[in-house]
């Protein structure tokens, strides 16, 4: 009876906060889940405290340390200016991971909004974004991103504010999957009963969209956003190795591995280019794992998929 | 099923125009050129070669033009190559298609029986070390992974070459010169294979899952057939048939070459092409490069839309 008396209070709010509190219970139960949340919080602190702990200086320029093993006094080496090799792969690691997780979030901003209207709106508009969506994504993902880079690289971007660039084209590569998924999930959400309460409430276009339909999608945007943080990480790191990404002085993990494209550094200083690489494949590997977890947790039905 | 064929066929038309529009645009957005980069040449004689390759003109103009020539097969001149750029593009695009179609059948073969296994043997240790595999291969960054395989067997090891197709300066030909070939495909095919399996196997195995829970495999077990007779004939049929539509998105990547593969073993292909290009900014090589992958993107995504048609007869009334 009082458990009634409750729901009947406050029933929307307690019901949410309980399937949210479920989910977490779920991924919390997830042994993979719990150690790769634990690596993803050691990444980030490695990246983003580290350097604060580091008895050097990332612009410290060391005629006599050029490319040394590691020692105890550099535990991964100095690379080939001198500079301490641990240093700089946790201020790579600010680099990669800001650009993952923020071409994520933009390309989460686009994809959802255009994709919630083209699914709510129908019609016209529908046509049009989803055309638009249709183009970029028929022109294949690495090659474009190549050629926007030599545009940059054309151009004589300065180091600093390539990277802003590089987070703006993956986003402009990301968004339109992103939109299809969103446009699909509106589409069968608009049909349902709550929905038409809303109608007949008479709520405004904006307050539907945006109250009503976008909060009914985050359990996959939350799953879509882990995953295309990762593939950011990626294409980032395989745009810089590249040359046609971050380019240095600013470090990221891709082009630390850059020092592979010379023959003796990839043969007998692995210290240079193995780290970064491992950097990488460890935070996307945990990042992959947390999405799959995720997904089992919010969408049980999907367990064991 | 004509109508619908026809219906899917026209709306292919605007993705296309819009696609060669955005990629010339890009391109011409590219400050600089193929002329620019030889510092040699008076102001006088770059203005001419502008003036004879039509690049003095408005881009809207070159847009049509372009199109023009395209329709009649000519899609320009690699200035860097001197050669025609369908020419050049002929002669490397084999390359990348011997590697990525030896891939394509060993990934789907792998991946089509471990997917269907571990299906049947959920939870067990093999299924379990697949899944970790399967993140490992979703998770590597493909250059990575290529600069430790020639780090590992090609320098430490020394039993697998650096890269290329063929020695260096070697004359072999018959069958040692398909050897050697054979010998340099292993490492590139071995790393693209296991970057493709992951997302496969996935596939195959959550297929089959959901196949193996149908009311007609029930019926099947109840009917006392052999459990072999049941997961091969009967749910399988049912597990691959959607995936005959994954491999209709599979042909642009027939062609598209392994750019940064293609990169780090230096094989001849299309892939390493187009970064070359790209460095002597041979644009009409690449656009034309970026074109054809669109295309075939597009042709791609056709073909499966259709294949879901035949398949599954509810689509075509959508």
């Amino acid at each position: 009876m009082l458990l009634a008396n409750k729901h009947k209070l406050e029933p929307s709010k307690k019901r949410s906060e309980t399937q949210w509190h479920q989910a977490v219970q779920r991924l919390l139960k997830n042994k993979l889940a719990v150690i790769s949340i634990g690596f993803l919080v050691f990444i980030l602190l490695f990246s983003f405290v580290g350097p604060f702990l580091s008895p050097y200086n990332s612009n410290d320029v060391e005629v006599a340390l050029i490319k040394n093993p590691p020692s105890l006094a550099h535990i991964l080496g100095t690379d080939d200016y001198g500079r301490d090799v641990l240093l700089r792969l946790m201020l790579a690691g600010r680099i990669s991971l800001t650009i993952g997780i923020t071409s994520m979030i933009l390309s989460l901003i686009l994809g959802t909004i255009l994709g919630a209207v083209s699914g709510y709106y129908g019609g016209v508009i529908d046509n049009i974004i989803m055309r638009i969506a249709d183009i970029l994504m028929s022109i294949p993902g690495l090659p474009l991103l190549i050629i926007v880079g030599a545009l940059l690289s054309e151009l004589k971007v300065s180091s600093d504010y390539r990277l802003y660039i590089v987070m703006l084209m993956l986003s402009l590569v990301g968004w339109p999957g992103l939109a299809r998924l969103i446009r699909g999930q509106v589409l069968s959400l608009r049909e349902q009963t709550f929905m038409k309460a809303a109608d007949v409430l008479g709520l405004s276009d904006r307050r539907k969209i945006f109250n009503h339909l976008i909060p009914n999608t985050f359990p996959l945007l939350i799953v879509v956003a882990t995953l295309s943080t990762a593939s950011g990480i990626l294409s980032e790191s395989t745009l810089s190795f590249l040359g046609l990404g971050v380019i240095p002085p600013t470090p990221s993990w891709g082009n630390m591995i850059n020092a592979a494209n010379n023959l003796i550094d990839f043969q007998k200083r692995a210290w240079l280019w193995i780290p970064p690489g491992m950097a990488i494949f460890i935070t996307v590997v945990a990042i992959n794992l947390l999405g799959d977890a995720l997904r089992d947790a919010l969408d049980p039905k999907m367990k064991g998929r | 099923m004509k109508k619908y064929i026809l219906r899917r066929f026209i709306h292919m038309i605007p993705t296309l125009i819009g696609v060669s529009v955005i990629i010339f645009y890009l391109f011409a957005l590219m400050p600089g050129d193929y002329i620019d980069s030889n510092r040699q040449i008076t102001a006088q004689r770059a203005h001419d070669l502008r003036v004879l390759y039509g690049l003095d003109k408005p881009i809207i103009m070159r847009y049509f033009i372009w199109v023009k020539n395209a329709m009649e097969g000519n899609f320009g001149f690699s200035l860097k190559y001197l050669e025609s750029v369908t020419k050049l593009i002929n002669q490397y695009i084999w390359n990348s298609f011997i590697i990525a179609i030896v891939t394509l059948a060993l990934t789907w073969s792998i991946a089509l029986v471990i997917g269907v296994y571990t299906a049947t043997k959920q939870h067990s240790l093999f299924d379990r070390l697949v899944t970790l595999g399967v993140f490992a291969s979703l998770s590597f960054p493909s250059f990575f992974l290529g600069l430790l395989m020639i780090k590992f067997f090609g320098v430490d090891l020394k039993i697998l070459p650096l890269g290329g197709m063929i020695d260096t300066g070697s004359t072999s030909t018959g069958l040692s010169y398909v050897l050697e070939v054979i010998r340099h495909m292993i490492l590139p095919v071995g790393i693209l294979t296991f970057l493709s399996i992951g997302s496969l196997t996935r596939y195959f195995r959550s297929g089959m899952i959901d196949a193996l829970k149908l009311d007609f495999i029930r019926t099947a077990r109840a009917k006392g057939l052999k459990e072999r007779t049941i997961v091969f004939k009967h749910a399988l049929k049912n597990a691959i048939l959607p995936a005959i539509t994954l491999l209709a998105f599979e042909l642009p990547g027939l062609f598209s070459g392994a750019i940064i593969t293609e990169q780090i073993f230096n094989w001849p292909g299309i892939g390493r092409l187009q970064l070359e290009a790209l460095s002597f900014r041979d644009y009409p090589v690449l656009m034309t490069f970026t074109m054809l992958l669109s295309f075939l993107t597009i042709m791609g995504n056709f073909f499966a839309d259709v294949l879901y048609a035949v398949a599954d007869p509810r689509i075509r009334l959508k």
